[in-house]
């Protein structure tokens, strides 16, 4: 670090006294009609026509009016979507938590369409609209790649696209797609994920092809919202299973809102398992738990919230490593601590790394142009 | 450590292994490609009869995807949690350091050097239940 960059850091310090980066913030595409300019005129004749622009595209699991879409006091006014405005975005979480760098995880409708054009489509342009309206206003500003969910040729043609602007530093998809993230129709997406150092940031939500849940439809938010960490179970398994880190060995992923509470008692019956069956799949060669400590990232908000500071330091221990944790809000939803975003549990240099050093290393074309 | 006849040759074919209790303890011999080796006969891991578990070869692999069966005869897979271990060796094909099953030393000796059992320059050798011949060779483990 030369000395221009150590007083910058210094100087953002921030309220934990050490500078962070912010893994996990969501900005709002406000509405389709934002999105218009980023069209070709073929397709904004087609969205007036069928008056796709006057629809919402907000993912059901995060309707703008649930209160669990943002904290009361993150609100904006006049019934603006939460996280929508870049400036207020910058002050209530990069001011105020003095985060250096904040990674924005779009979370929008059109991952969900079943039209691999019209994604792709959407795709772009809110990759334009991101670099745009985001990242050009606000230096401290990262964002992941929104690729369409369901055509890795066109996902991989977006992420070229976009290779070349390292504010872009990672890709996006969500833990319930059509099909588990390790069967090898994705690998495409992979391989140049690996190419370009961008890790595949694997965010909650469902696109709704199937139940968010293995025994089927729940009725209520809290089952829908709770279940994700079991999605997030399956997503992982699969990636070691189906030898995703074996043939891609320089990628690495990130689970974004995922908890990891639930991750000691997981990496200990893949573990078990693993020994008994491990012929099946031959290319497995580690214990899934070393695996995953060195291929898998967990942002830390919303935290499971373990009832002692004690416990989440054994989850800590348990899990074995210092390096899986990172810092995030995960503004404007309003699961979170008012400002103990990071638990009081981690001290000293886990804080350190948690708040800093493990982005980095994850995030590989983070400092490029800082 | 003293050798102790177990078996006749030819009395265990290759790829089949036979429990023997030498000195109060229950190992399994092995015949291996021709090869003798004698290990406990218990898990390390909770204690199974490693001998009722079935004698494999070792699934590798190069890329997901591709799978490749080499070392054919020469795992033990034991019957409880499946855990492989290597029949020369003992070692856990998956945590070969810390999991281990004993393995005892194996020869091969005439009937004739067996039957010198109080030379202590050769021995001793200790036929417990067997009657030997000079006419065949045995198999004696080390325990």
């Amino acid at each position: 670090m030369d000395t221009v960059t150590q007083q910058r850091v210094k100087a953002r310090a921030g309220i934990f006294g050490h500078p962070a980066i912010d893994c996990d913030v969501h900005p709002a595409v406000p509405s389709v009609k934002t999105l218009m300019p980023y069209f070709d005129e073929y397709w904004r004749e087609q969205f007036i026509a069928r008056g796709i622009d006057r629809l919402n595209f907000v993912m059901t699991s995060q309707p703008p009016n649930a209160p669990i879409t943002s904290r009361p006091d993150w609100r904006l006014p006049a019934g603006a979507k939460p996280g929508s405005d870049p400036a207020i975005l910058g002050k209530h979480v990069l001011d105020a938590f003095g985060s250096s760098y904040a990674i924005c995880n779009t979370i929008h409708g059109s991952l969900a369409l079943h039209s691999d054009d019209m994604a792709a489509v959407f795709a772009r342009a809110i990759n334009d609209w991101l670099a745009k309206e985001w990242l050009d206003r606000d230096p401290r500003l990262r964002a992941s790649i929104v690729i369409p969910l369901e055509n890795p040729e066109f996902a991989v043609e977006e992420i070229e696209r976009r290779a070349g602007d390292k504010r872009f530093v990672s890709v996006l998809m969500l833990v319930m797609g059509e099909q588990p993230l390790g069967r090898r129709t994705h690998w495409p997406i992979y391989k140049a994920a690996e190419k370009y150092g961008l890790p595949i940031v694997v965010h909650a939500g469902s696109t709704y092809r199937h139940a968010p849940t293995s025994i089927g439809w729940p009725s209520y938010f809290l089952e829908d919202y709770v279940n994700q960490s079991g999605a997030f179970e399956s997503q992982l398994l699969s990636l070691v299973a189906e030898g995703v880190f074996s043939k891609f060995p320089g990628i690495k992923f990130v689970f974004a809102e995922s908890g990891f509470c639930w991750l000691p008692a997981f990496m200990w019956r893949a573990n078990k398992t693993w020994r008994g069956v491990r012929m099946e799949v031959p290319w497995v060669k580690q214990y899934p738990a070393e695996i995953i400590r060195a291929h898998v990232r967990f942002t830390i908000q919303p935290i499971d919230a373990p009832p002692e500071p004690g416990d989440l330091e054994r989850i800590v221990e348990q899990i074995g490593s210092d390096d899986v944790l990172m810092f995030s809000t995960d503004y404007p939803h309003w699961q979170f601590d008012g400002t103990d975003a990071l638990p009081k549990a981690l001290t000293g240099s886990l804080a350190r790394k948690v708040l800093w050093d493990n982005a980095l290393a994850t995030y590989s074309r983070l400092e490029v142009n800082a | 450590m003293s050798w102790h006849v177990v078996a006749k040759v030819g009395e265990i074919e290759p790829g089949t292994s036979k429990v023997v209790t030498v000195r109060g303890r229950e190992l399994g011999v092995f015949n291996v490609k021709g090869d003798y080796y004698a290990l406990a006969n218990k898990c390390p891991h909770e204690g199974a009869s490693l001998c009722k578990g079935r004698i494999i070869g070792l699934a590798e692999s190069d890329e997901p995807g591709h799978y490749r069966l080499t070392r054919q005869g020469e795992l033990l897979r034991c019957p409880w949690h499946g855990w492989e271990f290597d029949i020369r060796t003992g070692q856990s094909w998956c945590d070969p350091v810390r999991t281990k099953v004993k393995a005892y030393h194996v020869k091969v000796e005439t009937g004739e050097e067996v039957e010198k059992l109080g030379d202590k320059s050769k021995g001793p050798y200790i036929a417990e239940t067997f009657s030997v011949s000079v006419k065949d060779n045995y198999i004696l483990v080390d325990v």
